[in-house]
């Protein structure tokens, strides 16, 4: 079933049915992890390098290995499929074209960690796709592959159940604490860490939480095995990725590619170019949280995460926008401080009012109200959220902020007013010289 | 009207509150059973549901509050859910909304007086393949022009 790049979407036709699922080779990989030892299964995911999805690129199987052994306290896994990053939308093709892969890959994670309870986290906006998962999930129950049947079809003593869990709406149910709190019926506010989800999780018992694709990845690792998976793209971060093109380019989708394809080649040979053969004036390499990369980069940027680091960005969650040259830059990180703004808890100041300021800040700039001194300011309140919040929403707020200012601070200069002084004998007022306030009572 | 699940939908409540290890963890399906059936969430509907739930009603409101998916005011009988997020504002996103919100004279969370459409300007609905995209209720529609939403808001009249 699985011929590289098509790991994780294999071009299978009707594969999302359970029946074609298993005369491809379909809950084998389970079979095969159960020949060894739960640690055995570990073992083979930590040498694949397999790292995970969701965009923190850790690997998987060395936070398997952070959950503690022995079976006297529940274990639970969540699977994180809130999928709200904007320009990410790949978890959704798997739910609809691969539901089976990825309920193979609880199973074996359940095996590995010996968990008995399994969580899918879907976003609510999802609808249909939580209805298709339910489908899938409902078939894999009546033909024993999940749930007490199972030890009898597999015929260990290991069995796990799976229950899917709609989300309502709330970008930072992505983030893993927040997942928790959601779960558990409170208001999905994130936690602090330490104590992190291995020791403490879900109802205080240990958690493990793995995105979707990176599941779903898993029987294909189990089924070809960790060396070649290793083997397979970039080697420090390897395999397949399903890259999602959105924004200015002919070809929009979901592609599923080896990890370190140029981007270049993305852009122009996977997703046909930019239409009307435009210029491309900027790309978010890995959803709307990720640096952005500068046209004079493109050349020399593989898509995975450590080449990405070298151009201050990050893979994220491979969700690639590009934007031609007539795209108004203030405008689209408008539109993202709005988002944030929107989209923050509210449990941390620098990101509650910070994302608020930003918004400010920057419908200002967009009215040409702004001075140059406004980029600065703006530049300083990204870096007081930056590190100073519970969850990684606050990062995700001002990386963009900070990597459009750092790259295309002349986009922002054309927009804005330059600063005006004021000589003033009163020390006071002299010291507030950049004051527009003071234009305004003049 | 009268608030209240059928037996039938009283015995799913306990289903899906067995489910989880804590029976709190329910709230979120209830919440859309609710919503599903009475249409928005009334102060008095989070009321049964905190008593069906056995929960404060001060938490019920603090959930439901939280998640923009619940609705806190009712909604027309086709709620269209535009796009206006990065992916979708490139290709035409805001436009879309504009369309909608001067054809049918209403803003983001309003419904028009006969009640049958209400519009929202929501965030990444995670379909930026197909933008621009709108959702009317439950179904996603990817690629639309401002006469294809239109065409279909006409069908759904």
């Amino acid at each position: 079933m699985y011929k590289t790049p098509h790991l994780v979407l294999p071009k299978i036709d009707k594969l999302h049915e359970l029946k074609t699922y298993v005369s491809n080779g379909g809950y084998e990989a389970y079979r095969k992890a159960i020949q060894g030892t739960p640690d055995e299964v570990i073992g083979t995911v930590k040498q694949s390098g397999l790292r995970g999805r969701g965009g923190a690129c850790f690997s998987t199987g060395m936070k398997w290995s952070f959950m503690p052994k022995g079976n006297e306290k529940p274990k639970y896994l969540a699977i994180n499929g809130d999928e709200s990053e904007p320009g990410s939308f790949k978890d959704r093709q798997i739910f609809e074209d691969n539901p089976h892969q990825l309920i193979e890959g609880i199973l074996i994670a359940g095996y590995a960690m010996g968990i008995s309870k399994a969580f899918i986290y879907i976003r609510g906006e999802y609808h249909k796709w939580v209805k298709l998962m339910q489908i899938a999930l409902a078939d894999a129950y009546e033909a024993g592959y999940v749930g007490e049947k199972m030890k009898q079809t597999f015929g260990n003593d290991y069995s796990l159940d799976i229950i899917i869990h709609k989300g309502a709406g709330a970008y930072v149910c992505g983030e893993e604490t927040s997942l928790m709190s959601s779960l558990e019926g409170d208001r999905a506010y994130p936690r602090i860490k330490p104590p992190f989800p291995a020791n403490k999780g879900l109802w205080g018992m240990p958690t493990t939480i793995n995105n979707v694709e990176t599941i779903a990845t898993v029987p294909a690792i189990i089924s070809i095995g960790a060396d070649a998976y290793s083997k397979i793209g970039a080697a420090k971060h390897p395999g397949t990725l399903l890259f999602g093109l959105s924004g200015h380019i002919n070809r929009p989708g979901v592609y599923e590619l080896e990890s370190g394809i140029p981007l270049k080649e993305l852009i122009y040979t996977v997703g046909g170019g930019i239409p009307g053969g435009k210029k491309i004036k900027a790309i978010i390499p890995g959803g709307s949280s990720m640096p952005p990369i500068h046209p004079d980069e493109i050349d020399f940027v593989y898509m995975d995460n450590e080449s990405l680091k070298e151009f201050g960005s990050y893979i994220g969650t491979a969700g690639v926008m590009v934007m031609d040259e007539d795209t108004d830059l203030v405008k689209v990180l408008l539109r993202l401080a709005h988002f944030y703004h929107h989209e923050s808890c509210g449990q941390c100041t620098p990101c509650r009012e910070g994302c608020g300021w930003m918004e400010k800040l920057l419908k200002r700039m967009n009215k040409g109200e702004a001075t140059s001194h406004d980029i600065d300011v703006l530049f300083s309140v990204a870096s007081n959220i930056e590190g100073n919040t519970i969850c990684a929403l606050g990062e995700g707020a001002a990386w963009p902020v900070k990597g459009f200012i750092k790259k295309f601070r002349s986009e922002f200069e054309l927009r804005v007013k330059p600063n005006r002084s004021f000589v003033s004998l009163n020390v006071v007022h002299g010291r507030r010289n950049t004051s527009e306030t003071l234009v305004q009572i003049l | 009207m009268d608030i209240n699940f059928t037996p039938d939908e009283l015995a799913e409540v306990r289903r899906l509150k067995a489910q989880y290890p804590e029976s709190k963890a329910a709230i979120m399906p209830v919440l859309w059973m609710a919503q599903k059936k009475f249409g928005w969430l009334s102060d008095d509907v989070m009321k049964y549901v905190a008593e069906v739930m056995e929960l404060p009603q001060s938490h019920v409101l603090g959930v439901a509050t939280f998640y923009t998916m619940y609705f806190k005011k009712p909604m027309g009988k086709f709620h269209v859910q535009v796009c206006t997020n990065v992916s979708c504002m490139l290709r035409g996103g805001e436009e879309i909304y504009d369309h909608v919100s001067h054809k049918y004279g209403i803003k983001h969370n309003e419904h028009t007086s006969d009640g049958l459409i209400s519009l929202e300007e929501v965030e990444c609905m995670g379909a930026c393949g197909g933008a621009p995209m709108i959702a009317i209720n439950e179904d996603f529609h990817e690629n639309v022009t401002p006469a294809l939403v239109d065409e279909l808001l006409t069908a759904l009249r």
